[in-house]
């Protein structure tokens, strides 16, 4: 369960600290390669799960150059550990934190970026203090969505994870394991925890957006 | 449409781009800030060249030091009025003249209020005063009193007046309204078609004729009314609704939404003042 939640925290953070400048790229870019990029991002989107963590799996694993090269000089293995799930939750989650900060970002007014830059602002004063300021909702929804994509996440898991317990058996791939051995009980248990804790957090996150908009 | 376009200024002076919509106003003033760049040409201002096409110089906006007013304003949501133009100083700068500014344009009451619980007048003047913040020498205005109402915008076009005086700019305004220009404006430029077609103060431009010929007026044909002999129009002028007199023959090939100019002698009228 714990890690369950680990998983989706640590790949929201990392995320966020990816997706911010991705969707900024994407929102002011006039470059003919925008729908390309816009695309690769939006993959995950319709590619079914067990696609992405096929070939996620045949890129990490040890027979090949990725794989090995992330094992023998980052000294780190990606099939059946967290760190390889962290790696393919963050790819099969960024349109999910990608898309509402560029549309976020597509919404305000040009005049504001060109307001700040007659006063002489640098690109990254502009980026911190009046645009993404102006996006928090956008910016909410975007960590919303990512944390709950990851925590529902199954068929990638499933692929590269290995269901090793403590490792990355994480609730779905639990739930699954506990209905396949016929411990509906166990099984219910899970779910019914991951439901209240995946409804209360929406819930919370759904009532501040509400007051910030009020105050707006 | 191509905008071809050779002006120079003088510092002090307050200048007006006057024409249609469309034109290439908003553009002059964009090229000049450095938001939108030409195919060709050359900006020079005071001895530093700002853009040069052939050189491959283009200074970016942010260097440039001009104080822009944008026709939405654009001031930045998620800021109070107070931060908007704190946000206005350079690093290190004091607080003085953003306390100063408020002052002038009267904001003070409303320093810790949003843009969105500010009326269009207020937004409009925390604009002004934002672009003023780092004393630019160069003040461009983008039709910055067009979404107002009439006794607001007389008393902007006054602060304005003031603030061009106490700053000692240069301004340049974006304007169709001839009024506003006239009052505000030693010069005006015209442009039609991409191109200036006349340079000159506001009596050149706007007074065609000799003192006490006619007035003119354009406007649109709400009701045509018959009266025996006459016809009664009733017409749209400005924001006005009057109604005239028509013989047969004016009346020939009008119809409700016709647009006519109405001639009146200008020599006696009446002249009624109005308490301020």
């Amino acid at each position: 369960m714990l890690l369950t939640f680990k998983l989706a925290l640590v790949t929201t953070l990392i995320l966020l600290l990816i997706g911010i400048p991705l969707a900024y790229y994407l929102a002011y870019t006039r470059s003919k390669l925008k729908p390309v990029i816009e695309t690769i991002v939006s993959m995950p989107l319709v590619l079914p799960p067990t696609v992405l963590g096929f070939y996620l799996l045949m890129a990490f694993s040890g027979e090949n150059a990725f794989g090995r090269f992330c094992e023998e000089v980052l000294g780190f293995r990606l099939v059946f550990t967290f760190e390889g799930l962290v790696l393919g939750s963050v790819i099969f989650s960024l349109p999910f934190m990608v898309q509402p900060i560029q549309a976020g970002l597509q919404s305000l007014p040009g005049s504001l970026i060109e307001a700040a830059q007659m006063l002489g602002k640098t690109k990254p004063q502009i980026l911190f203090r009046v645009l993404l300021p102006n996006i928090k909702p956008s910016l909410l929804t975007g960590i919303v969505l990512t944390f709950a994509h990851t925590v529902g996440e199954f068929g990638v898991v499933l692929m590269i994870g290995g269901n090793i317990p403590g490792e990355t058996r994480v609730a779905s791939i639990a739930i699954y394991d506990e209905v396949e051995a016929l411990n509906y009980a166990t099984a219910n248990d899970y779910a019914l925890v991951l439901f209240l804790v995946t409804f209360s957090i929406l819930l919370l996150v759904y009532i501040v957006n509400r007051s910030f908009l009020k105050r707006v | 449409m191509q905008l071809s376009v050779e002006l120079s200024l003088n510092r002090g002076e307050f200048v007006s781009i006057f024409g249609e919509s469309g034109v290439g106003k908003t553009t002059i003033l964009r090229v000049l800030a450095g938001l939108c760049e030409p195919d060709e040409g050359y900006i020079e201002v005071d001895g530093k060249t700002w853009f040069d096409s052939k050189k491959g110089v283009n200074l970016p906006p942010q260097k440039r030091g001009i104080g822009f007013v944008f026709q939405d304003y654009a001031l930045f949501p998620n800021m109070t009025v107070e931060e908007n133009l704190r946000f206005a100083l350079k690093k290190g700068e004091s607080e003085e003249v953003v306390d100063e500014l408020m002052d002038l344009v009267e904001l003070r009451a409303l320093a810790k209020r949003l843009p969105s619980e500010l009326s269009g007048g207020q937004r409009q003047r925390v604009a002004v005063a934002r672009a003023l913040v780092q004393r630019p020498s160069l003040l461009l205005l983008d039709e910055p009193l067009s979404a107002l109402d009439h006794t607001m915008r007389s008393k902007l076009q006054e602060e304005l007046s003031k603030l061009h005086e106490r700053f000692s700019l240069t301004t340049l305004l974006v304007s169709h309204d001839p009024s506003e220009i006239f009052r505000l404006c030693s010069r005006v430029v015209r442009i039609e078609q991409g191109r200036v077609v006349k340079d000159g103060t506001p009596s050149e431009l706007f007074i065609k004729e000799r003192i006490g010929s006619s007035f003119k007026f354009v406007g649109e044909v709400l009701e045509i009314d018959r009266c025996d002999m006459l016809y009664t129009l009733t017409v749209a002028v400005g924001g006005q609704i009057v109604k005239v007199v028509a013989s047969k023959s004016e009346r020939e090939g009008l119809r409700v939404g016709s647009r006519i100019q109405i001639v009146s002698k200008s020599f006696n009228p009446m002249i009624l003042k109005i308490d301020s």
